[in-house]
């Protein structure tokens, strides 16, 4: 009796199956990382006296992810939290000549 | 201790105008302190205004009165120099009156 | 060939300057700051905007902008909803401290009458002292804790002696001095800069957008606007200081907030007093 598996399958599978825990410590790779360069961010933002609240929720969004080990979506939110931080250090240094724009004069 | 009920009543001959404002957390039940915790409920379940041996006004409260009730009506009758009677009890069973002339 | 080259080299020198000297002009920097006029100017501008409102109402806020929202808060004036942070304001003021002095040691005047003169400008600290801030090195020079600047008891003295000024018009002194002009403008940059994510600066609501609504309140000028500060807000069911609101204001347009009376703060506190010399103490107020 033959089995249904063919070989070429069953290699494949188990190379996906050696692979497994490699991709997913690359995705908690790619989310420390991700998590660091926000954090990052929003230490600058901090010297700016222009934090966002809703950069530290994002941020906070992504640990927990993390924790609950759904690294995806705690990158996506760590990626999040590291635009809303660039975005409010921009804010701060373009703020710096264009608060004259609503002057009472 | 300072009595909880603040009143003003002004006759104009025919009405009498009353403004009450009285301290009271008047908590509903339903809002949590910093801790996550329930701030039981505590507020005013009836407040009375007694002119002449009768009830001119009453309130019937539940939670969702605000802190430090302010109330006002008007009632017919009620002269200058006439008592005014309020009292309160609240759902812990505490309560407080006060007297006040009608100016 | 040498001197077109020349030519295009000063031409792009020229052109250059000329880009660098509008680089500057925006920034201000060649201005000289000029209180007097910036008063002038804001005053100008709002009564402009609300020529049937009389100058002095401006201190009224959000009532003197809507008449439904004018006649309620008069018939609530007649018994007002801070009377009794008003009444504790006064105990704590009168009480001595465990050491037998009292808050009068530390005041002009025994402090009764003073608020309108409020934020000082130290010049032994080359800094701005507000109310709040001389109240709390007032008990902790006489061994006492000082207290929260958001909360309760700090709203009460100075609902107390805000009171005790009513009606007398706003006198913020700016001394011929760079750190007291600095400060000043420290202050006017904090309040037109936007910031939090929703990108709002305090212009954008009490400059821009007065008497119109943000969801369902009203929003007040900026003139006056610290007049009748502190608040007794119906939304905290109680007396806010001037540092609750500039937090909270930070927060709602989500920013994080600074720390009460960090340098910002009592800058911007300083601006806007001074804007409104001349307008009459109306504290403690009573808000929505």
């Amino acid at each position: 009796m033959r089995t249904a598996i063919p070989k070429s399958a069953l290699v494949l599978a188990l190379l996906a199956a050696a692979a497994l825990p490699a991709f997913a410590a690359g995705a908690e790779d790619d989310y420390k990382a991700a998590y660091a360069a926000a954090e990052a961010a929003n230490k600058e933002a901090a010297k700016l006296r222009n934090q966002w609240t809703t950069t530290a929720s994002t941020l906070a969004a992504a640990k927990k992810a993390a924790e609950a080990g759904e690294f995806d979506k705690a990158t996506a939110s760590a990626k999040e939290a590291e635009a809303l931080a660039k975005a409010s250090i921009f804010q701060a240094t373009s703020e710096k000549t264009r608060w004259r724009d609503m002057e009472i004069r | 201790m300072a009595s909880t009920i603040r009143v003003r009543a002004t006759s104009s001959g025919e009405t009498t105008e009353v403004q009450a404002l009285i301290q009271h957390p008047m908590d509903s039940g339903f809002v949590k302190d910093s801790k996550g915790e329930i701030i039981p409920p505590h507020f005013i379940q009836q407040l009375t205004f007694e002119h002449d041996g009768k009830n001119v006004f009453t309130a019937d409260w539940g939670g969702g009165v605000s802190k430090d009730p302010y109330v006002k009506f008007t009632f017919k009758g009620g002269k200058k120099g006439d008592e005014l009677k309020i009292s309160w009890v609240d759902n812990k069973g505490a309560t407080d009156t006060a007297t006040a002339k009608i100016q | 060939m040498r001197l077109r080259s020349a030519i295009y080299l000063a031409s792009a020198a020229a052109a250059f300057a000329a880009l660098s000297l509008a680089g500057a002009l925006p920034s201000g920097a060649a201005d000289k700051v000029d209180p007097v006029a910036d008063a002038k100017a804001f005053k100008k501008f709002f009564t402009d905007k609300f020529p049937k409102v009389k100058l002095e109402d401006f201190v009224n806020g959000p009532y003197s902008m809507n008449e439904d929202l004018y006649r309620q808060w008069q018939e609530k004036e007649q018994f007002p909803p801070y009377e009794f942070s008003l009444e504790m304001g006064k105990e704590m003021f009168s009480k001595p401290f465990k050491n037998g002095k009292t808050y009068a040691d530390c005041f002009p005047n025994g402090g009764i009458g003073i608020r309108q003169n409020y934020p000082i400008f130290d010049d032994k600290e080359g800094k701005v002292i507000t109310l709040e801030l001389a109240l709390n090195r007032c008990r902790e020079a006489n061994g006492e804790q000082p207290y929260s600047y958001v909360k309760d008891e700090m709203a009460a003295l100075t609902a107390y002696m805000a009171f005790t000024s009513r009606g007398k018009p706003m006198d913020i002194k700016i001394p011929d001095d760079p750190r007291a002009l600095a400060a000043y403008e420290n202050g006017k940059e904090y309040f037109y800069t936007r910031r939090g994510q929703l990108n709002f600066s305090c212009a954008t609501c009490h400059v821009q957008s007065p008497g119109e609504r943000i969801r369902a309140e009203i929003l007040a000028p900026a003139l006056g606007i610290v007049n009748a500060m502190p608040i007794y807000r119906s939304e905290w069911s109680g007396m806010g200081t001037t540092s609750r609101r500039f937090v909270t204001c930070n927060s709602q347009i989500r920013g994080v907030p600074l720390s009460p009376q960090d340098d910002e703060y009592r800058n911007v506190e300083y601006y806007l007093s001074y804007v409104s010399n001349g307008l009459p103490i109306s504290g403690p107020g009573a808000r929505p």
